[in-house]
Protein backbone atom coordinates (compact mmCIF):
# COMPACT_ATOMS: atom_id res chain seq x y z
CA UNK A 1 0.00 0.00 0.00
CA UNK A 2 1.38 3.39 -0.96
CA UNK A 3 1.12 5.75 2.03
CA UNK A 4 1.12 8.84 -0.19
CA UNK A 5 -2.06 7.62 -1.82
CA UNK A 6 -3.57 7.21 1.63
CA UNK A 7 -2.56 10.60 2.94
CA UNK A 8 -3.42 12.80 -0.04
CA UNK A 9 -7.20 12.23 -0.03
CA UNK A 10 -7.29 12.82 3.73
CA UNK A 11 -5.54 16.19 3.37
CA UNK A 12 -7.72 17.08 0.40
CA UNK A 13 -10.73 17.03 2.69
CA UNK A 14 -9.38 20.28 4.17
CA UNK A 15 -9.07 22.05 0.85
CA UNK A 16 -12.51 23.59 0.86
CA UNK A 17 -11.94 25.29 4.23
CA UNK A 18 -8.44 26.44 3.31
CA UNK A 19 -9.62 27.86 0.00
CA UNK A 20 -12.85 29.47 1.19
CA UNK A 21 -11.02 31.08 4.11
CA UNK A 22 -8.34 32.33 1.71
CA UNK A 23 -10.75 33.80 -0.82
CA UNK A 24 -13.04 35.41 1.74
CA UNK A 25 -10.25 36.85 3.88
CA UNK A 26 -8.37 38.11 0.82
CA UNK A 27 -11.44 39.94 -0.46
CA UNK A 28 -12.09 41.35 2.99
CA UNK A 29 -8.43 42.40 3.32
CA UNK A 30 -8.50 44.18 -0.06
CA UNK A 31 -11.65 46.02 0.95
CA UNK A 32 -10.13 47.10 4.27
CA UNK A 33 -6.91 48.06 2.48
CA UNK A 34 -8.66 50.47 0.15
CA UNK A 35 -10.88 51.95 2.84
CA UNK A 36 -8.03 52.42 5.31
CA UNK A 37 -5.55 53.44 2.62
CA UNK A 38 -7.80 56.22 1.35
CA UNK A 39 -8.80 57.27 4.87
CA UNK A 40 -5.14 57.61 5.81
CA UNK A 41 -4.87 60.27 3.08
CA UNK A 42 -8.00 62.08 4.23
CA UNK A 43 -7.86 65.78 5.03
CA UNK A 44 -9.80 65.08 8.20
CA UNK A 45 -7.36 64.55 11.06
CA UNK A 46 -9.80 62.46 13.11
CA UNK A 47 -10.30 60.01 10.25
CA UNK A 48 -6.52 59.80 9.82
CA UNK A 49 -5.97 59.14 13.52
CA UNK A 50 -8.60 56.41 13.74
CA UNK A 51 -7.19 54.76 10.64
CA UNK A 52 -3.68 54.98 12.06
CA UNK A 53 -4.86 53.31 15.25
CA UNK A 54 -6.40 50.42 13.34
CA UNK A 55 -3.30 49.94 11.21
CA UNK A 56 -0.86 50.06 14.11
CA UNK A 57 -2.88 47.74 16.35
CA UNK A 58 -3.25 45.08 13.69
CA UNK A 59 0.28 45.37 12.41
CA UNK A 60 1.78 45.58 15.88
CA UNK A 61 0.23 42.45 17.37
CA UNK A 62 0.37 38.89 16.15
CA UNK A 63 -2.33 37.33 14.03
CA UNK A 64 -2.60 34.22 16.16
CA UNK A 65 -3.25 36.28 19.31
CA UNK A 66 -5.86 38.37 17.45
CA UNK A 67 -7.52 35.14 16.41
CA UNK A 68 -7.59 33.78 19.96
CA UNK A 69 -8.94 37.10 21.23
CA UNK A 70 -11.86 37.03 18.88
CA UNK A 71 -12.65 33.36 19.54
CA UNK A 72 -11.88 32.86 23.22
CA UNK A 73 -11.43 36.20 25.02
CA UNK A 74 -14.42 38.17 23.76
CA UNK A 75 -17.04 35.53 24.59
CA UNK A 76 -15.76 35.39 28.19
CA UNK A 77 -15.47 39.15 28.61
CA UNK A 78 -18.76 40.09 27.01
CA UNK A 79 -20.70 36.88 27.32
CA UNK A 80 -21.36 36.60 23.62
CA UNK A 81 -19.70 34.70 20.84
CA UNK A 82 -19.21 36.85 17.77
CA UNK A 83 -19.93 34.45 14.98
CA UNK A 84 -18.93 31.07 13.65
CA UNK A 85 -15.23 30.31 13.80
CA UNK A 86 -15.12 30.43 10.00
CA UNK A 87 -16.31 34.04 10.03
CA UNK A 88 -13.93 34.91 12.84
CA UNK A 89 -11.02 33.38 10.96
CA UNK A 90 -11.89 35.46 7.91
CA UNK A 91 -12.25 38.61 10.01
CA UNK A 92 -8.95 38.18 11.81
CA UNK A 93 -6.92 37.40 8.70
CA UNK A 94 -8.73 40.09 6.68
CA UNK A 95 -8.26 42.80 9.29
CA UNK A 96 -4.64 41.88 9.86
CA UNK A 97 -3.57 41.81 6.22
CA UNK A 98 -5.89 44.72 5.41
CA UNK A 99 -3.77 46.79 7.77
CA UNK A 100 -0.56 45.87 5.95
CA UNK A 101 -2.12 46.34 2.53
CA UNK A 102 -3.56 49.74 3.43
CA UNK A 103 0.02 50.97 3.66
CA UNK A 104 0.61 49.62 0.16
CA UNK A 105 -2.47 51.49 -1.09
CA UNK A 106 -1.41 54.68 0.63
CA UNK A 107 2.19 54.66 -0.56
CA UNK A 108 1.21 53.75 -4.12
CA UNK A 109 -1.15 56.71 -4.33
CA UNK A 110 1.59 58.98 -3.02
CA UNK A 111 4.05 57.50 -5.51
CA UNK A 112 2.13 58.69 -8.58
CA UNK A 113 4.18 61.53 -10.04
CA UNK A 114 3.01 65.04 -9.05
CA UNK A 115 3.03 66.01 -12.72
CA UNK A 116 0.06 63.69 -13.24
CA UNK A 117 -1.90 65.57 -10.65
CA UNK A 118 -0.93 68.89 -12.22
CA UNK A 119 -1.90 67.78 -15.71
CA UNK A 120 -5.28 66.73 -14.36
CA UNK A 121 -5.76 70.17 -12.82
CA UNK A 122 -4.75 71.80 -16.10
CA UNK A 123 -7.57 69.82 -17.71
CA UNK A 124 -9.88 71.22 -15.03
CA UNK A 125 -10.73 67.88 -13.45
CA UNK A 126 -12.44 67.91 -10.06
CA UNK A 127 -10.59 66.35 -7.16
CA UNK A 128 -12.75 63.23 -7.48
CA UNK A 129 -12.07 62.98 -11.22
CA UNK A 130 -8.34 63.40 -10.66
CA UNK A 131 -8.42 60.48 -8.26
CA UNK A 132 -10.69 58.26 -10.32
CA UNK A 133 -9.33 58.89 -13.81
CA UNK A 134 -5.67 59.65 -13.26
CA UNK A 135 -4.17 58.81 -9.87
CA UNK A 136 -6.04 55.68 -8.85
CA UNK A 137 -5.61 53.67 -12.08
CA UNK A 138 -1.87 54.23 -11.92
CA UNK A 139 -1.65 53.56 -8.19
CA UNK A 140 -3.51 50.26 -8.61
CA UNK A 141 -0.96 49.09 -11.17
CA UNK A 142 1.81 49.82 -8.70
CA UNK A 143 -0.05 47.99 -5.92
CA UNK A 144 -0.58 44.73 -7.82
CA UNK A 145 2.75 43.01 -7.05
CA UNK A 146 2.50 43.72 -3.33
CA UNK A 147 -1.10 42.55 -3.31
CA UNK A 148 0.13 39.32 -4.87
CA UNK A 149 2.86 38.87 -2.28
CA UNK A 150 0.53 39.50 0.63
CA UNK A 151 -2.05 37.13 -0.82
CA UNK A 152 0.57 34.37 -0.84
CA UNK A 153 1.28 35.20 2.81
CA UNK A 154 -2.44 35.08 3.52
CA UNK A 155 -2.61 31.58 2.07
CA UNK A 156 0.09 30.50 4.49
CA UNK A 157 -1.66 32.41 7.28
CA UNK A 158 -4.87 30.46 6.77
CA UNK A 159 -3.17 27.44 8.40
CA UNK A 160 -3.66 29.19 11.74
CA UNK A 161 -7.39 28.53 11.61
CA UNK A 162 -6.66 24.88 12.38
CA UNK A 163 -5.93 26.17 15.90
CA UNK A 164 -9.49 27.41 16.34
CA UNK A 165 -10.90 24.06 15.31
CA UNK A 166 -11.56 24.67 11.62
CA UNK A 167 -11.03 21.64 9.40
CA UNK A 168 -8.46 22.95 6.95
CA UNK A 169 -5.60 21.10 5.29
CA UNK A 170 -3.30 21.40 8.29
CA UNK A 171 -6.07 20.25 10.64
CA UNK A 172 -6.48 17.00 8.73
CA UNK A 173 -2.70 16.62 8.65
CA UNK A 174 -2.63 16.86 12.46
CA UNK A 175 -5.47 14.36 12.83
CA UNK A 176 -3.73 11.91 10.53
CA UNK A 177 -0.45 12.20 12.36
CA UNK A 178 -2.01 11.60 15.77
CA UNK A 179 -3.27 8.23 14.56
CA UNK A 180 -0.15 7.30 12.52
CA UNK A 181 2.77 8.72 14.47
CA UNK A 182 5.41 7.06 12.32
CA UNK A 183 4.08 8.81 9.22
CA UNK A 184 4.60 12.25 10.79
CA UNK A 185 7.45 13.41 8.56
CA UNK A 186 5.75 12.26 5.39
CA UNK A 187 2.42 13.80 6.37
CA UNK A 188 3.95 17.21 6.99
CA UNK A 189 5.99 17.11 3.84
CA UNK A 190 2.77 16.48 1.99
CA UNK A 191 1.07 19.33 3.82
CA UNK A 192 3.88 21.60 2.62
CA UNK A 193 3.45 20.31 -0.92
CA UNK A 194 -0.27 21.05 -0.75
CA UNK A 195 0.32 24.64 0.28
CA UNK A 196 3.02 25.04 -2.30
CA UNK A 197 0.76 23.81 -5.09
CA UNK A 198 -1.95 26.19 -3.93
CA UNK A 199 0.58 29.04 -3.92
CA UNK A 200 1.83 28.33 -7.45
CA UNK A 201 -0.93 30.17 -9.31
CA UNK A 202 -0.56 33.10 -6.93
CA UNK A 203 3.18 33.20 -7.53
CA UNK A 204 2.53 33.14 -11.25
CA UNK A 205 -0.04 35.96 -11.01
CA UNK A 206 2.33 38.04 -8.92
CA UNK A 207 5.01 37.72 -11.58
CA UNK A 208 2.52 38.89 -14.18
CA UNK A 209 1.47 41.76 -11.95
CA UNK A 210 5.07 42.91 -11.74
CA UNK A 211 5.17 43.19 -15.52
CA UNK A 212 1.89 45.11 -15.62
CA UNK A 213 3.12 47.44 -12.91
CA UNK A 214 6.20 48.37 -14.89
CA UNK A 215 4.04 49.64 -17.71
CA UNK A 216 1.43 52.35 -17.52
CA UNK A 217 2.57 54.35 -14.54
CA UNK A 218 4.41 57.60 -14.06
CA UNK A 219 5.91 57.34 -10.61
CA UNK A 220 7.97 59.92 -8.85
CA UNK B 1 -10.29 98.67 -27.18
CA UNK B 2 -10.95 95.11 -26.04
CA UNK B 3 -10.76 94.16 -22.40
CA UNK B 4 -7.84 92.03 -21.23
CA UNK B 5 -8.75 88.40 -20.69
CA UNK B 6 -6.25 88.11 -17.84
CA UNK B 7 -5.01 90.79 -15.47
CA UNK B 8 -2.28 90.34 -12.88
CA UNK B 9 -2.53 93.13 -10.31
CA UNK B 10 0.43 93.62 -8.02
CA UNK B 11 0.93 89.87 -7.63
CA UNK B 12 3.54 88.70 -5.14
CA UNK B 13 4.70 85.17 -4.46
CA UNK B 14 6.97 83.89 -1.74
CA UNK B 15 8.21 80.37 -1.06
CA UNK B 16 8.94 80.34 2.63
CA UNK B 17 10.99 83.45 3.35
CA UNK B 18 12.08 83.93 -0.24
CA UNK B 19 10.07 86.39 -2.27
CA UNK B 20 10.20 85.09 -5.82
CA UNK B 21 7.78 87.50 -7.49
CA UNK B 22 7.79 91.06 -6.27
CA UNK B 23 4.77 92.76 -7.70
CA UNK B 24 3.71 91.58 -11.15
CA UNK B 25 1.32 93.71 -13.22
CA UNK B 26 0.42 92.20 -16.52
CA UNK B 27 -2.50 92.34 -18.95
CA UNK B 28 -3.08 89.57 -21.44
CA UNK B 29 -5.46 90.36 -24.29
CA UNK B 30 -7.50 87.83 -26.24
CA UNK B 31 -5.43 86.23 -29.00
CA UNK B 32 -2.28 87.93 -27.76
CA UNK B 33 0.97 85.92 -27.96
CA UNK B 34 3.27 86.68 -25.06
CA UNK B 35 6.77 85.33 -24.53
CA UNK B 36 8.34 85.42 -21.08
CA UNK B 37 12.11 85.30 -21.06
CA UNK B 38 14.62 85.75 -18.29
CA UNK B 39 17.36 84.06 -16.30
CA UNK B 40 16.83 80.76 -14.53
CA UNK B 41 15.08 81.20 -11.20
CA UNK B 42 13.63 84.59 -12.10
CA UNK B 43 10.07 83.31 -11.56
CA UNK B 44 8.82 82.66 -15.11
CA UNK B 45 7.31 79.29 -14.34
CA UNK B 46 5.76 80.58 -11.15
CA UNK B 47 3.92 83.33 -13.03
CA UNK B 48 2.06 80.92 -15.26
CA UNK B 49 1.58 78.24 -12.61
CA UNK B 50 -0.39 80.77 -10.55
CA UNK B 51 -2.71 81.31 -13.50
CA UNK B 52 -3.17 77.54 -13.90
CA UNK B 53 -4.05 77.40 -10.15
CA UNK B 54 -1.05 75.20 -9.42
CA UNK B 55 0.48 77.81 -7.13
CA UNK B 56 -1.35 80.32 -4.97
CA UNK B 57 -0.18 83.95 -4.97
CA UNK B 58 0.94 85.32 -1.62
CA UNK B 59 -0.81 88.61 -2.35
CA UNK B 60 -2.36 90.54 -5.22
CA UNK B 61 -5.09 89.54 -7.65
CA UNK B 62 -5.34 87.60 -10.85
CA UNK B 63 -8.50 88.44 -12.79
CA UNK B 64 -9.65 86.05 -15.49
CA UNK B 65 -12.42 87.30 -17.76
CA UNK B 66 -13.58 89.71 -15.07
CA UNK B 67 -13.56 87.15 -12.24
CA UNK B 68 -11.04 87.06 -9.44
CA UNK B 69 -9.30 83.68 -9.73
CA UNK B 70 -7.97 83.14 -6.23
CA UNK B 71 -10.63 85.00 -4.26
CA UNK B 72 -14.37 84.72 -4.10
CA UNK B 73 -17.17 86.58 -2.45
CA UNK B 74 -18.73 85.08 0.61
CA UNK B 75 -21.01 86.96 3.01
CA UNK B 76 -20.00 90.19 1.26
CA UNK B 77 -16.33 89.58 1.98
CA UNK B 78 -13.60 88.37 -0.32
CA UNK B 79 -12.27 85.04 0.91
CA UNK B 80 -9.85 82.43 -0.41
CA UNK B 81 -11.31 80.61 -3.38
CA UNK B 82 -12.48 77.06 -2.88
CA UNK B 83 -12.07 74.21 -5.34
CA UNK B 84 -15.45 74.86 -6.91
CA UNK B 85 -14.63 78.50 -7.61
CA UNK B 86 -11.22 77.62 -9.05
CA UNK B 87 -12.83 75.07 -11.35
CA UNK B 88 -15.40 77.54 -12.59
CA UNK B 89 -12.71 80.06 -13.53
CA UNK B 90 -9.83 77.95 -14.83
CA UNK B 91 -11.90 76.13 -17.46
CA UNK B 92 -10.71 78.51 -20.17
CA UNK B 93 -7.05 77.94 -19.39
CA UNK B 94 -4.85 75.15 -20.70
CA UNK B 95 -1.23 74.29 -20.05
CA UNK B 96 1.56 72.30 -21.64
CA UNK B 97 4.36 71.16 -19.36
CA UNK B 98 8.07 70.72 -19.70
CA UNK B 99 7.82 66.99 -18.98
CA UNK B 100 4.63 66.39 -21.00
CA UNK B 101 2.76 64.72 -18.12
CA UNK B 102 0.77 62.48 -20.42
CA UNK B 103 -1.37 59.87 -18.70
CA UNK B 104 0.66 56.69 -19.19
CA UNK B 105 -2.25 54.30 -18.65
CA UNK B 106 -4.26 55.75 -21.54
CA UNK B 107 -3.71 55.63 -25.29
CA UNK B 108 -2.96 58.99 -26.81
CA UNK B 109 -6.50 59.21 -28.13
CA UNK B 110 -7.84 58.55 -24.63
CA UNK B 111 -5.44 61.16 -23.29
CA UNK B 112 -7.17 63.68 -25.53
CA UNK B 113 -10.73 62.49 -24.99
CA UNK B 114 -10.89 62.08 -21.22
CA UNK B 115 -11.24 65.67 -20.14
CA UNK B 116 -13.77 66.89 -22.75
CA UNK B 117 -15.99 63.92 -21.92
CA UNK B 118 -15.70 63.89 -18.15
CA UNK B 119 -15.01 67.51 -17.37
CA UNK B 120 -17.13 69.25 -19.98
CA UNK B 121 -19.68 66.47 -20.44
CA UNK B 122 -19.41 66.59 -24.21
CA UNK B 123 -20.68 63.94 -26.59
CA UNK B 124 -18.24 61.05 -26.92
CA UNK B 125 -18.51 60.67 -30.70
CA UNK B 126 -18.01 64.36 -31.27
CA UNK B 127 -15.01 64.46 -28.93
CA UNK B 128 -13.46 61.45 -30.62
CA UNK B 129 -13.81 63.10 -34.02
CA UNK B 130 -12.28 66.31 -32.76
CA UNK B 131 -9.45 64.53 -30.94
CA UNK B 132 -8.50 62.57 -34.04
CA UNK B 133 -8.49 65.76 -36.12
CA UNK B 134 -6.32 67.45 -33.52
CA UNK B 135 -3.89 64.53 -33.41
CA UNK B 136 -3.72 64.61 -37.20
CA UNK B 137 -3.01 68.29 -37.04
CA UNK B 138 0.01 67.71 -34.80
CA UNK B 139 1.14 64.93 -37.14
CA UNK B 140 0.19 61.92 -35.04
CA UNK B 141 -2.87 60.64 -36.86
CA UNK B 142 -1.24 57.23 -37.29
CA UNK B 143 -0.48 56.80 -33.59
CA UNK B 144 -3.83 57.38 -31.92
CA UNK B 145 -4.01 53.91 -30.36
CA UNK B 146 -0.43 53.90 -29.10
CA UNK B 147 0.53 54.47 -25.51
CA UNK B 148 2.73 57.38 -24.49
CA UNK B 149 5.61 55.03 -23.64
CA UNK B 150 5.78 54.09 -27.32
CA UNK B 151 6.41 57.67 -28.47
CA UNK B 152 9.48 59.87 -28.74
CA UNK B 153 9.74 62.98 -26.58
CA UNK B 154 8.77 65.26 -29.44
CA UNK B 155 5.74 63.12 -30.22
CA UNK B 156 4.72 63.09 -26.56
CA UNK B 157 4.86 66.85 -26.42
CA UNK B 158 2.75 67.14 -29.55
CA UNK B 159 0.17 64.86 -27.95
CA UNK B 160 0.22 67.06 -24.86
CA UNK B 161 -0.56 70.06 -27.05
CA UNK B 162 -3.38 68.25 -28.80
CA UNK B 163 -4.76 67.19 -25.42
CA UNK B 164 -4.81 70.80 -24.25
CA UNK B 165 -6.26 72.08 -27.54
CA UNK B 166 -9.28 69.76 -27.65
CA UNK B 167 -10.46 71.51 -24.48
CA UNK B 168 -10.69 74.70 -26.59
CA UNK B 169 -9.01 76.98 -24.07
CA UNK B 170 -9.02 80.74 -24.48
CA UNK B 171 -5.55 80.94 -22.97
CA UNK B 172 -2.75 78.42 -23.46
CA UNK B 173 0.31 78.33 -21.23
CA UNK B 174 3.57 76.74 -22.37
CA UNK B 175 6.30 76.14 -19.80
CA UNK B 176 9.63 75.39 -21.47
CA UNK B 177 7.95 72.79 -23.60
CA UNK B 178 11.06 71.99 -25.61
CA UNK B 179 13.72 71.98 -22.93
CA UNK B 180 13.33 68.30 -22.01
CA UNK B 181 13.75 67.25 -25.65
CA UNK B 182 16.73 66.02 -27.59
CA UNK B 183 17.90 68.88 -29.82
CA UNK B 184 16.81 67.19 -33.03
CA UNK B 185 13.23 66.95 -31.75
CA UNK B 186 12.85 70.61 -30.79
CA UNK B 187 11.99 71.75 -34.30
CA UNK B 188 8.91 69.58 -34.76
CA UNK B 189 7.41 70.88 -31.52
CA UNK B 190 8.16 74.52 -32.33
CA UNK B 191 6.49 74.04 -35.71
CA UNK B 192 3.28 72.97 -33.99
CA UNK B 193 3.39 75.99 -31.69
CA UNK B 194 3.98 78.24 -34.66
CA UNK B 195 1.00 76.69 -36.41
CA UNK B 196 -1.22 77.26 -33.36
CA UNK B 197 0.01 80.80 -32.93
CA UNK B 198 -0.72 81.61 -36.55
CA UNK B 199 -4.07 79.92 -36.98
CA UNK B 200 -5.81 79.86 -33.62
CA UNK B 201 -7.22 82.88 -31.90
CA UNK B 202 -6.47 81.94 -28.33
CA UNK B 203 -4.09 83.90 -26.15
CA UNK B 204 -0.73 82.20 -25.61
CA UNK B 205 1.89 82.66 -22.94
CA UNK B 206 5.21 81.02 -23.71
CA UNK B 207 7.96 80.59 -21.19
CA UNK B 208 10.98 79.63 -23.20
CA UNK B 209 14.71 79.68 -23.72
CA UNK B 210 14.24 79.35 -27.48
CA UNK B 211 14.96 83.02 -27.84
CA UNK B 212 14.85 83.44 -31.60
CA UNK B 213 11.61 81.51 -31.83
CA UNK B 214 10.02 83.53 -29.03
CA UNK B 215 11.04 86.84 -30.52
CA UNK B 216 9.72 85.67 -33.86
CA UNK B 217 6.18 84.71 -32.87
CA UNK B 218 5.45 86.93 -29.87
CA UNK B 219 3.38 90.12 -30.00
CA UNK B 220 4.83 91.09 -26.67
CA UNK B 221 7.98 89.98 -24.90
CA UNK B 222 8.47 90.22 -21.15
CA UNK B 223 11.92 90.15 -19.62
CA UNK B 224 11.61 88.86 -16.09
CA UNK B 225 14.52 89.57 -13.79
CA UNK B 226 14.76 89.09 -10.05
CA UNK B 227 11.02 88.79 -9.57
CA UNK B 228 9.89 91.83 -11.56
CA UNK B 229 9.07 92.52 -15.18
CA UNK B 230 12.21 94.45 -15.94
CA UNK B 231 11.39 95.20 -19.55
CA UNK B 232 8.54 94.63 -21.94
CA UNK B 233 7.69 95.45 -25.50
CA UNK B 234 7.62 94.07 -29.00
CA UNK B 235 10.47 91.90 -30.12
CA UNK B 236 12.16 94.77 -31.91
CA UNK B 237 11.77 97.02 -28.84
CA UNK B 238 13.46 94.37 -26.80
CA UNK B 239 16.25 93.59 -29.22
CA UNK B 240 17.07 96.99 -30.60
CA UNK B 241 15.90 99.70 -28.26
CA UNK B 242 16.25 98.38 -24.74
CA UNK B 243 18.72 100.15 -22.50
CA UNK B 244 18.51 97.42 -19.88
CA UNK B 245 22.03 96.07 -19.52
CA UNK B 246 21.03 92.79 -17.94
CA UNK B 247 18.62 92.19 -20.81
CA UNK B 248 21.31 92.93 -23.39
CA UNK B 249 23.70 90.62 -21.65
CA UNK B 250 21.01 87.94 -21.36
CA UNK B 251 20.17 88.18 -25.05
CA UNK B 252 23.77 88.03 -26.14
CA UNK B 253 24.17 84.80 -24.19
CA UNK B 254 21.06 83.13 -25.58
CA UNK B 255 20.79 84.25 -29.16
CA UNK B 256 22.65 82.44 -31.86
N1 LIG C 1 7.55 74.85 -4.86
C1 LIG C 1 8.62 75.64 -4.58
N2 LIG C 1 9.14 75.67 -3.35
C2 LIG C 1 10.20 76.46 -3.06
N3 LIG C 1 10.80 77.24 -3.95
C3 LIG C 1 10.35 77.26 -5.21
C4 LIG C 1 9.23 76.45 -5.59
N4 LIG C 1 8.99 76.67 -6.90
C5 LIG C 1 9.90 77.55 -7.30
N5 LIG C 1 10.72 77.92 -6.29
C6 LIG C 1 11.81 78.88 -6.38
O1 LIG C 1 11.30 80.05 -6.94
C7 LIG C 1 12.23 80.64 -7.84
C8 LIG C 1 11.56 80.87 -9.18
O2 LIG C 1 11.24 79.63 -9.73
P1 LIG C 1 10.67 79.45 -11.19
O3 LIG C 1 10.57 77.98 -11.42
O4 LIG C 1 9.45 80.27 -11.35
O5 LIG C 1 11.83 80.07 -12.06
P2 LIG C 1 12.03 80.03 -13.63
O6 LIG C 1 12.21 81.44 -14.06
O7 LIG C 1 10.94 79.26 -14.26
O8 LIG C 1 13.41 79.27 -13.76
P3 LIG C 1 13.88 78.22 -14.87
O9 LIG C 1 14.29 79.02 -16.08
O10 LIG C 1 15.05 77.55 -14.24
O11 LIG C 1 12.74 77.28 -15.14
C9 LIG C 1 13.42 79.72 -7.90
O12 LIG C 1 14.42 80.24 -7.08
C10 LIG C 1 12.90 78.43 -7.32
O13 LIG C 1 13.92 77.75 -6.65
MG1 LIG D 1 10.80 77.41 -15.25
Amino acid sequence: MNPIMDIAPQLARGLSITLTILVASALFAYLMAFIAGLCSLSKNILIRKITGLYVEIFRGTSLIVQLFWLVYAIPILFGLSLASNWVIGVMAIGLNYGAYLSEVVRSSILAVAPGQFEAAIALNMSSFQRMRLVIFPQAVRMMLPEFGNYTIQMLKGTALVSLIGLNDVLYFGNILRSSNLSYGPLIYIMVLVFYFILALPLIFLTRKAEKVAKKGVASS
Amino acid sequence: MTEPIVRYQNVHKSFGDVEVLKGIDLDIYPAEKIAIIGPSGSGKTTIIRMLMTLEEPTSGDIIVDGTNLWKMEKDEKMVKANEKHLRSVRGDIGMVFQHFNLFPHMTILENCMTAPIHVKGEDKKEVEQRSIEMLERVGLGDKIHNYPSQLSGGQKQRVAMARALVMRPKIMLFDEVTSALDPELVGEVLEVIRDIAKNDDMAMVLVTHEMDFALDIADKVLFLDEGVIAEQGTASDIIEHSQNERLQEFLSRFRA
